[in-house]
């Protein structure tokens, strides 16, 4: 199955993303696809290359950007969102790009499910 | 369309003439956060997609489509006129949930769109036929 991505929380204060990478992660290795996960709301803080969490946690973003590489995996920032919240190309990690929000609608289109992860 | 997906496993298939029923559901009171009007922002983009939408009011979402509002005292944009203007966009079907707006004093009255009041269980039997559902 094909499945498309959205995250409308940002890094750290809320579970959403840690559970959307699990189930990623997880639909991955149970043979499933996931062509792309859209940032949206406080979601785009994900992309921050200024995210610097102590050593003995995990490091969110690089998490996302490892597993985007792993496996194609199109990282999307939605780009109203991410300007008025200080996301922009030169602090942009690796891994994510910015873009707009027909990304979402056209992902909710052509994936066989679309999985909000948010409050 | 296709150009602009990166070359990912999408560029395959083609999106056009794909007609999918898409659902925003509005939960959220209209400030506060702002969830509910990114959620506009979503629908608007989605009406150029020629895709069948609707949205949903419940719990304190109902409140997004109150009529009177007033936000100069707390200095944030009042946007409820969008809601309006959604028609315009060929969205016309707004649905909200009968209980929310009992729980909350309200009337469809009291609502600045035309909207079609249903129960709870109504809603989820027309959610359940929906392809893709967005909850904000």
């Amino acid at each position: 199955m094909k499945f498309a991505i959205m995250i409308n929380e940002g890094v750290y204060q809320h579970q959403s993303t840690d559970s959307a990478y699990q189930f990623v992660k997880a639909a991955i290795e149970k043979g499933h696809e996931v062509p792309r996960v859209f940032f949206y709301h406080d979601g785009v803080y994900n992309a921050s290359s200024l995210t610097d969490p102590p050593k003995d946690d995990r490091n969110i973003v690089m998490r996302w950007a490892k597993l985007a590489k792993e496996h194609n995996i199109d990282m999307v920032v939605c780009v109203a969102a991410a300007l008025r919240r200080g996301i922009k190309e030169e602090n942009l990690a690796e891994g994510f790009r910015i873009s707009g929000l027909g990304q979402l609608v056209e992902a909710g289109i052509q994936a066989d499910r679309l999985v909000v992860f948010g409050d | 369309m296709t150009e602009s997906t990166g070359g990912i496993d999408f560029e395959d298939e083609d999106a056009s003439g794909v007609i999918k029923k898409f659902m925003f559901v509005n939960r959220k009171a209209p400030y506060g956060t702002i969830y509910a009007l990114e959620s506009l922002e979503v629908v608007l983009i989605s009406a150029a997609f020629d895709q069948d939408v609707s949205l949903t009011f419940m719990d304190d979402g109902v409140y997004q489509i109150v009529k009177g509002q007033h936000t100069k005292a707390i200095d944030v944009k009042n946007f409820s006129p969008t809601y309006r203007a959604l028609e315009g966009y060929d969205i016309e079907k707004l649905y909200v949930e009968k209980e929310s707006l009992e729980q909350r004093g309200l009337t469809e009255a009291d609502l600045l769109v035309d909207v079609q009041v249903m129960s709870s269980a109504e809603i989820a039997k027309i959610m359940s036929e929906q392809d893709v559902v967005i909850s904000f």
